[in-house]
Parts: C-alpha cells; sequence; structure tokens
C-alpha cells in the first residue's frame, strides 16, 4: 500500500509539474470555458429563456468538455519519446499508475472548475453562495466519476493514431449518467428545492463512482499491456 | 541461406536470461518465430539484421513490454508472471526513444524514475549523472539537450536501478564520437562487471567489439547463433549471405 501511494504521488507530482510548466492543457481549457459561457449566455434570449433553467446544463457542459481537455493530455504526456514504455518497464504496479493519472486528473479537473465555477455566477448571475457547500459535492462526486472513467479511456485512446478524437467518442456514452445526475441535483440546488428531494440522483451518482472507480482500476491493466 | 545455423543451447540452470520459442505476431506478420537462446552471467550478445527483421520486437518482448503469443523468457530460471516486478527490476532497457520527459529537467527525469523503482540511495541520481558526463547539467530541461546527450541521459536512466539484464536497442545510433566514446567504456564496464547485454546493431565491428556471443537474425529467426569469436570479414560475408535480398 505504502509503495502504492509512494509511485502514484510521483506519478501525479510529476503532471502536474509538468502541466505548471507548460500550462498548454489549463490555458486552453480556461478559454474554451471563457468562451462557451459568454456564447450560451448570450445566445439565450432572456424574455423566453431563464437563465435559472440554462444554468445547470451550461455548467455541465462547460466542465465536461473543459475537463476532457485535460484527459487528453493525461497520456498524451507519456506519448512523447514513447515515456510510457518507462512506466511500464518499471516496477511500479499498473493500479499505482492509474491512480496517480486519476489524481493528477483531479488536480486539473478541479483547478478549471475553480477558476469556471466563479465565471458562470458571473456570466449567469446564479445564486452560488448560498448553496455552495452542496453544489461542491455535487461537483466533486460527478467530477471523481467523470475522471476515473476518462484516465481509463485516455490509456486507452493514447496508442490510436487520432487519441484526440477517439476519447470523446469513447468516453462520452459513459459519462451520460453522471452528468445527467449532477444536471438534476443542479437544478435542484438552484431552484432553491430542498436537496433532501434529490437523494435518487445522489445515490445514483454515489453508485456510478464506486462502480467505475472500481471497474477502471481493475482493467486498467489489461488495456495498457500489449 | 547457405550459412550454417548453430542452434543454441537453450538451459536454465545457470543461466541469467533464458528465452524459448518465442513467438509474436502483428496482425498477419510474425515479427519473431521461434527465438530460442539462453546467455549466462556476464554473457553478451549482439544482434544483427536488416530493417524488419523483428530485432527491436524481441527486445520489447525481453523487456516484457510486449506479451509474446508463444514462448517464455526466464531470468535466472523464473518467468514472469510468478515475479513480475522483480523481473522488471531486473531489466534496464536502451530504447530507440529516450522515454524521458522534455519539460523536465535531467535531474527531475532520474528522481522520477529513481522513485518508480524505490530506489532510497539519494546520491543514485548524482552518480548516475557523473557516470554519462551530465552531472553540469542536470539542472536544464531535456528539451534544451542535443541527441546525443538526451541519449546519455536515457543510458543513465535504463541502468539507474542496476539492473543485471540490459537491453539497448541501436544505442549507438545519433551520437558523437564522445558520446559513442562514453557509451562504449559504460558497455565495456557493464560487462566487466558480468551484466548479462543483448544489444541489437547494424554495427558490426562495435557488435562484435562489445559481445561474447553474436546472432544474426532474419524475418523473425535466428539465421545464425554462436560465440563472437572469428574474423570480421568472413563474418561480413556470413551476414551478407544470411540478409541477401533482405535488407
Amino acid at each position: 500500500m505504502r509503495d502504492l501511494v509512494r509511485v502514484a504521488w510521483a506519478i501525479a507530482a510529476k503532471d502536474v509539474l509538468l502541466e505548471f510548466r507548460s500550462r498548454t492543457a489549463f490555458a486552453s481549457a480556461l478559454v474554451f470555458t471563457a468562451l462557451v459561457l459568454a456564447i450560451l449566455n448570450f445566445a439565450r434570449d432572456p424574455t423566453a429563456v431563464s437563465a435559472h433553467s440554462l444554468a445547470p446544463g451550461a455548467l455541465w457542459i462547460t466542465f465536461t468538455f473543459a475537463g476532457m481537455l485535460g484527459l487528453n493530455r493525461a497520456f498524451g504526456l507519456e506519448r512523447e519519446n514513447r515515456a510510457l514504455d518507462g512506466l511500464l518497464l518499471s516496477p511500479a504496479s499498473r493500479t499505482a499508475v492509474y491512480v496517480g493519472k486519476v489524481a493528477a486528473n483531479l488536480v486539473f479537473v478541479g483547478a478549471v472548475e475553480a477558476v469556471a465555477l466563479p465565471l458562470f455566477a458571473l456570466f449567469f448571475n446564479v445564486p452560488v453562495v448560498p448553496v455552495l457547500g452542496p453544489l461542491v459535492l455535487v461537483i466533486a462526486l460527478a467530477t471523481l466519476g467523470f475522471v476515473a472513467v476518462g484516465t481509463l479511456m485516455s490509456s486507452m485512446a493514447v496508442n490510436t493514431r487520432l487519441a484526440e478524437l477517439m476519447l470523446p467518442v469513447l468516453l462520452l456514452p459513459f459519462l451520460v449518467p453522471p452528468v445527467t445526475a449532477a444536471v438534476q441535483l443542479t437544478a435542484h440546488l438552484f431552484a432553491g428545492r430542498p436537496f433532501s428531494a434529490a437523494f435518487g440522483w445522489l445515490r445514483l451518482l454515489l453508485g456510478y463512482d464506486v462502480i467505475f472507480v472500481a471497474a477502471c482500476i481493475l482493467l486498467f491493466e489489461s488495456t495498457i499491456e500489449e | 541461406m547457405a550459412a550454417a545455423v548453430t542452434q543454441p543451447a537453450v538451459g536454465v540452470a545457470g543461466t541469467a536470461l533464458t528465452v524459448r520459442g518465442l513467438e509474436r505476431r502483428f496482425g498477419h506478420v510474425r515479427a519473431l518465430c521461434g527465438i530460442d537462446f539462453a546467455l549466462g552471467e556476464g554473457d553478451s550478445l549482439a544482434v544483427f539484421g536488416p530493417n524488419g527483421a523483428g530485432k527491436t520486437t524481441l527486445l520489447r518482448v525481453v523487456a516484457g513490454l510486449l506479451l509474446p503469443h508463444r514462448g517464455e523468457v526466464l531470468l535466472d530460471g523464473v518467468p514472469p508472471g510468478r515475479a513480475d516486478e522483480a523481473h522488471r527490476r531486473r531489466v534496464g532497457l536502451i530504447a530507440h526513444y529516450s522515454l524521458l520527459y522534455d519539460g523536465l529537467t535531467a535531474a527531475e527525469n532520474l528522481r522520477f524514475y529513481a522513485r518508480l523503482y524505490g530506489l532510497r540511495d539519494r546520491a543514485a541520481v548524482e552518480r548516475a549523472l557523473e557516470g554519462v558526463g551530465l552531472a553540469g547539467r542536470s539542472g536544464d530541461l531535456v528539451a534544451t539537450f542535443s541527441r546525443g546527450m538526451v541519449q546519455r541521459l536515457a543510458i543513465a536512466r535504463a541502468l539507474l536501478h542496476e539492473p543485471r539484464v540490459v537491453l539497448l536497442d541501436e544505442p549507438f545510433s545519433g551520437l558523437d564520437q564522445r558520446a559513442a566514446a562514453v557509451l562504449r567504456d559504460l558497455l565495456l564496464r557493464l560487462r566487466a562487471e558480468r551484466r548479462t547485454m543483448v544489444l541489437v546493431t547494424h554495427n558490426i565491428d562495435e557488435g562484435l567489439e562489445l559481445a561474447t556471443h553474436v546472432a544474426i537474425q532474419v524475418a523473425g529467426r535466428f539465421a545464425e547463433f554462436g560465440p563472437a569469436a572469428g574474423d570480421l570479414a568472413a563474418y561480413r560475408d556470413r551476414y551478407s549471405e544470411a540478409t541477401a535480398g533482405r535488407a
């Protein structure tokens, strides 16, 4: 277990350092976030569609696609100089490699979400602060499931010729349950309805995380070995 | 193919590296078809062959990066499955690619790999950098290195955990004279330390100088395998004959 944590930490720290130095994916994700939020906001006819009804969908479209930019980079980093071979040659367990990649992706997606949320509140003028606690819980649960599955798919797509195109094709069908649940829960929160009325969606989100995190850990080794 | 094919003795007892009946396909292409050899501690094998003979595939299978479709690789008589992590700890691969991160410094790259291998000796990274003459550039990003420097750092990475079996894929390609001399000295030192080596190269002179055994690989098979003794000109003739029409 200590070895797993040590290796996962080394991989996550390395990925975060590389992203911090280049800032390519982060900058792209932020530009994308600002652009999507601005377009959705200005394309809306305020007399026909209220900000509250559009806001949950807009938030999760932004999070999902901005996060995907980071997931693409997760194993793209390892394609450079075939560094993935270096990871696979080492005695590090494949589970540790996967956990390290998930941790780095969570940092990346979390950072994008941390910047995107205030932007979203600004553009859509929705009361984020009063529901910040439960909203952060929903975002954390949905992000965990999204990143767990996205990291696995990224490892599958990395050796294909069109990795950047393959990732959304592979990933998006798997994101329907967590994103739907997250949108429903977010809509409940913004509408000021009690959180308890949406426990079904919360259970779906929790169940998805438990099942898919476990499944991805088990499947990772077979997707990465040639 | 007129050259006599010397079938290697494939044993387990006392051998550092045993390869038995190795087969690997890519779709319909058979990259390896029935490779057998055994090397003892301190033995080094130079594998020559034309492009597409399956030499790199052989190294990748021995390293554990590719799974064979048939056959097995044993280190000290132990097949991988049973002790996978120990297997990987014993092998070092110097590949076509550097396996390094351009966005990290030389020292950061080696420190990262040291952590993956669980090396507790903090001085190991400095020693490795000194060993390849890069101590003065340890804080520089790999992206700023020349091809030769990257290759030297790749060698330091591959040898950082002091593997008993060292696999080298065209290690001299792209190196200037100075870097080639550093590498040659390093390989001679590894031989003196009785490490087992498999060296894939097109350069027959260098291969024969460094190896105790030589093999000519053609179309996924060893057309010849034997001790490196013999005269260079005769070996060149046999190589030309074995690879005629294949290069």
